[in-house]
């Protein structure tokens, strides 16, 4: 059970060579082992989503993954989005909008919306609703969060309409 | 002419700033307990009981002692030297209980901590755990409040002459006279079940023990770290030398993390004794089962009154399901007696008495949770008002607008003995009504084909910002009615201030710093709000019952204020003018219309710095430390409305609008105003149609996962719409009022108002939450055989 299995990982585009306990669940990797704290555990049962990251773009829950799952993938967390001084659209649209208010929630939510801009036509707060219905937030009531979506929605479309 | 024109400071208190702390929260550099690593870091697990009462008989620790990694394995008696966990309080009629940090002889609940395991890391620790064998004797238990109140009942702890550890009387006037002359009478008995706080950061403590100061730092996700620090350090015998708390991020709160916990006493004496650091970080399940509960409430009520529907009389005897044990600091009494005191609500009402009891059951204890007792008085008391409306054949805002209090009634003094001040009671409702176009809601009403849809409204007042005067919990004897603050200006200009209180995502880092750059004339962003550790304020309790913006905003004024008159003797001096005569603004400070001006970094130059300036005498530190007590209290009003749908096939019951008009007196940022009664609103919503704590016949507790304790997703929660009055700013430095917990207190009875007006065409009423599908298919067939009965 304690052997150690050999894992290759590219996280925020550094790339990891690294042994791990099989039994090692990736969000314990990424917090523990790479010191990456920003994945927060929020439940470890897969309901929260606080603990949400990028599997080749896709997002998943950390909680639900093993840390040898990821070997060979390229794996994006919060951390990789931008830094304090110079935010990722998405980080400075929750910004704008309060979209957050103890913040613990709040890495899952930034990379499910990552995820679901990238892939959903999100055309009403409806949509947005039911995008983010797998992320908890105890605080926000969503209402703002709402908003910063569709800020980066309206955005978006934009963007890609010309 | 320029020179004419009187010089306005720039505000930024009612400005929606930014948030200063979300850089970091944004960006994954927040600083929460569980992000914490320090070497040789001890990791602790628990073996919890898994039976709801039961003699502990034999617990075998033999296999789990010698596997590697495993520093160390506790029971009870390695914690003898702590004495138990015990909540004083002088209020007449209360026994407390005593909690040991970990179960000695008996366990209480399913949850409950009975062994602890050190290891080298969770993992292990939690191997280990498994390894554990706990013999049981269960003992008979009554699970119910209503059952374990039976004289006859088995007593949860032997020591006490019952399971009814609280009880208490409110009387004013003569109710039962009032009662039986009154023209009309409406009754009902009123129930929420238990719910739980979920903050989305499980409970967390590390304990970090400094061999070079011989010195212990407990790293907590609390919200109420100067609680901790003093009695923890009372348990272990550490003074504040010893011994502080810190508290950096906290991924909320909302009550679940405001009571001591016996894990945090642990974590803090193992490393302690071993002299290494240790950590223990909860997961999900723990969290539910094994942290503070609430709600769990039952009230039967009357009110009386007379044909034009002024209220004459309110009877409530209300039953608190307290839990195994008299939680630390607040006490049992703190849920059940709180619905008693703000039963009478924001009415007229002359008569007024009720009873209330706090029973133990084999459960976790009830704590804090947003709103803490008066989401139940609400419930009770505005579906009372619906059914009075109903019998006079008034409509809803119309009984409430005939007995709310009016503007020239204040102060106003309710039958519990709470004053209210003006705070707008009408003004609130008026915006409702006016919010939800009545009329065009009407014709939706009346058709019963497609849908059901009903309209609730619900009115309340609350007591926030509490001062000294008042016990936040019945007789508890510490004083959480005073908060320090100490502002500063240090050598290079910028700005400190230093609170006893902290944050847990109430966004204080902001709202403070936009006070204290208000009132000095710097930019909220030259502000370095510092709070959250016990070892740098003599004295704080921390952020609860709707206090902070009130009291911390308040010291923050009076502090900042007296500073500003340091400042501007300093200036008039360098100016050779009078200190009213100097003016700051922009981080300026200088003499309107004069070339006199200089920055905060050359005032701190001339003061610390250069000593030829300034004669010796006038370099004094630009330092002010305040405290500040409101003594009593503000008063916060609102009127909630839901409009909901229910779906005849389903029964799914939708929650379309939920609108809010509040009183918070002056907003100190608008965006977090609105996002901190979005929140509220939240839990209310969650209270109302989802969240229920279920414990078998056992007391087994049946919903220990989020998939089975349902919080509200994005997908339940509408738009929320809030509209915010100022009808007469308090007297309070800075004219705050708290509004933390109000979202909670309304919603609920607002939705139970709405799901009965939405069944008025089946005769059903909605006065138990939370109201579910299936909960509603039992109430029509319960009526449908009432009817089928009667028609025998």
């Amino acid at each position: 059970m304690n052997g150690m299995t050999h894992v290759t990982v590219t996280i925020n585009n550094e790339r990891h060579d690294v042994k791990v306990e099989p039994r090692m669940l990736a969000a314990d990797f990424l917090r523990d082992e790479l010191g990456l704290t920003g994945t927060h555990v929020g439940c470890e049962h897969g309901v929260c989503g606080a603990c949400t990251i990028l599997l080749n773009g896709a997002s998943v829950r950390s909680c639900l993954l093993l840390a040898i799952q990821l070997d060979g993938a390229e794996i994006q967390t919060v951390e990789g989005l931008g830094g304090v001084r110079e935010m990722h659209r998405i980080q400075a649209a929750f910004r704008e909008h309060h979209a957050l208010q103890c913040g613990f929630c709040t890495p899952g939510f930034l990379m499910t919306v990552h995820d679901i801009l990238g892939r959903l036509p999100l055309r009403s707060d409806e949509e947005i609703r039911d995008a983010l219905s797998g992320n908890i937030c105890r605080c926000t009531g969503y209402d703002h969060i709402v908003k910063a979506v569709r800020s980066l929605v309206t955005e978006r479309d934009k963007v890609t309409n010309q | 002419m320029t020179d004419t024109l009187p010089y306005i400071r720039p505000k930024y208190i009612g400005q929606s700033i930014q948030r200063l702390e979300d850089s970091r929260l944004l960006t994954g550099r927040g600083r929460y307990t569980a992000d914490r690593k320090v070497p040789r870091m001890a990791h602790l697990a628990f073996v919890r009981s898994d039976q709801a009462y039961a003699r502990i008989c034999n617990i075998d620790t033999e296999e789990a002692k010698v596997l590697t990694g495993v520093i160390g394995v506790f029971t009870a008696s390695d914690f003898a030297h702590i004495p138990d966990i015990t909540a004083p309080s002088k209020m007449l009629n209360y026994h407390a209980t005593f909690c040991p940090v970990l179960a000695r002889d008996f366990v209480r609940y399913v949850g409950e901590p009975v062994v602890a395991i050190l290891a080298v890391n969770r993992y292990v620790a939690e191997d280990a755990a498994a390894l554990i064998e706990v013999d049981y004797d269960p003992r008979d238990v009554a699970v119910t409040a209503r059952a374990a109140s039976d004289p006859t009942a088995p007593r949860l702890h032997d020591s006490l002459e019952s399971n009814t550890v609280c009880s208490r009387q409110f009387l004013a006037g003569d109710c039962a006279t009032a009662i039986d002359a009154a023209a009309h009478v409406v009754s009902g008995q009123f129930s929420m079940t238990r719910k739980t706080s979920v903050s989305i950061e499980p409970r967390a403590y590390v304990a970090e023990y400094e061999s070079d100061k011989d010195m212990l730092t407990l790293h907590s996700a609390t919200n109420i770290p100067g609680i901790v620090r003093d009695e923890i350090g009372r348990l272990l015998g550490l003074r504040g030398n010893k011994f502080r708390v810190v508290t950096a991020d906290v991924g909320g709160s909302f009550g679940g993390k405001g009571s001591l916990y016996p894990e945090e006493v642990i974590v803090c004496d193992l490393a302690w004794r071993l002299e290494r650091s240790v950590k223990y970080v909860s997961d999900r399940m723990e969290d539910i089962i094994a942290s503070s509960q609430a709600f769990g409430e039952e009230v039967e009520a009357t009110l009386a009154f007379d044909e034009n529907g002024h209220f004459i009389a309110l009877k409530a005897d209300i039953l608190g399901d307290i839990g195994a044990y008299s939680i630390y600091p607040w006490t049992a009494a703190l849920e059940p007696v709180q619905v008693a005191s703000f039963m009478p609500g924001p009415y007229r009402i002359p008569h007024y008495s009720a009873t209330v009891r706090g029973v133990c059951t084999p459960k976790p204890p009830t704590g804090p949770y947003r709103g803490v007792g008066r989401p139940m008085a609400v419930l009770a008391l505005e579906r009372l008002v619906d059914k009075a409306a109903s019998t006079l054949g008034l409509s809803p805002t119309d009984i409430r607008r005939r007995n709310l209090i009016k503007a020239d009634e204040f102060p106003h003094r309710i039958g519990s003995g709470i004053i209210w001040n003006r705070s707008g009671f009408h003004e609130c409702l008026t915006a409702a009504e006016d919010a939800v176009a009545l009329t065009a809601l009407q014709a939706e009403r009346a058709d019963r084909t497609e849908k059901w849809v009903g309209i609730g409204f619900a009115s309340y007042a609350e007591l926030t910002g509490i001062g000294s005067r008042i016990a936040v919990a019945p007789g508890m004897p510490m004083n959480t009615g005073a908060e320090t603050a100490t502002i500063r200006i240090d050598a290079t200009g910028a700005i400190s201030a230093v609170f006893a209180i902290s944050s847990h995502g109430q966004s204080l880092e902001t709202t403070l710093a936009q006070i204290v750059a208000e009132e000095l004339g710097v930019l909220p962003e030259d502000v370095n709000v510092i709070q959250g550790d016990t070892s740098l304020t003599p004295h704080g309790t921390g952020t609860y019952a709707s206090r902070s913006a009130v009291i911390g905003g308040g010291v923050a004024v009076n502090a900042t204020r007296a500073l500003l008159v340091k400042v501007k003797r300093v200036a008039a001096t360098l100016f050779g003018v009078k200190p009213s005569d100097i003016q700051t603004g922009n981080g300026n400070i200088f003499v309107p219309n004069t070339n006199y001006s200089i920055d905060f970094p050359e005032i701190a130059r001339v003061v610390y710095s250069d000593m030829s300036t300034l004669p010796q005498e006038a370099r004094v530190t630009l330092e002010v430390q305040e405290t500040y007590d409101p003594i009593f209290g503000t008063t916060t009003s609102a009127t909630h409305v839901a409009i909901v749908e229910i779906d005849p096939e389903t029964l799914y019951i939708k929650l379309r609008r939920l609108f809010v008009a509040e009183d918070c007196g002056r907003l100190i940022n608008p965006l977090v105003v609105d996002g901190q009664v979005h929140g509220g609103v939240a839990q209310g919503i969650g209270a109302a149609l989802l969240e229920d704590l279920k414990f078998d016949d056992a007391g087994q507790p049946i919903t220990a996962t989020l998939a089975d304790y349902r919080v509200p997703t994005s997908a339940e929660v509408p738009d929320l719409e809030v509209v915010h009055i100022e009808a007469e700013l308090p007297d309070n430095p800075g004219g705050f009022r708290g509004m933390g917990e109000g979202g909670t207190i309304g919603a609920p009875a607002a939705i139970a108002n709405a799901v009965t007006d939405a069944l008025s065409h089946l005769g059903i009423e909605v006065n138990a939450l939370p109201i579910t599908p299936s909960k509603l298919h039992a109430l029509i067939a319960l009526r449908q055989d009432e009817i089928d009965r009667s028609n025998e």
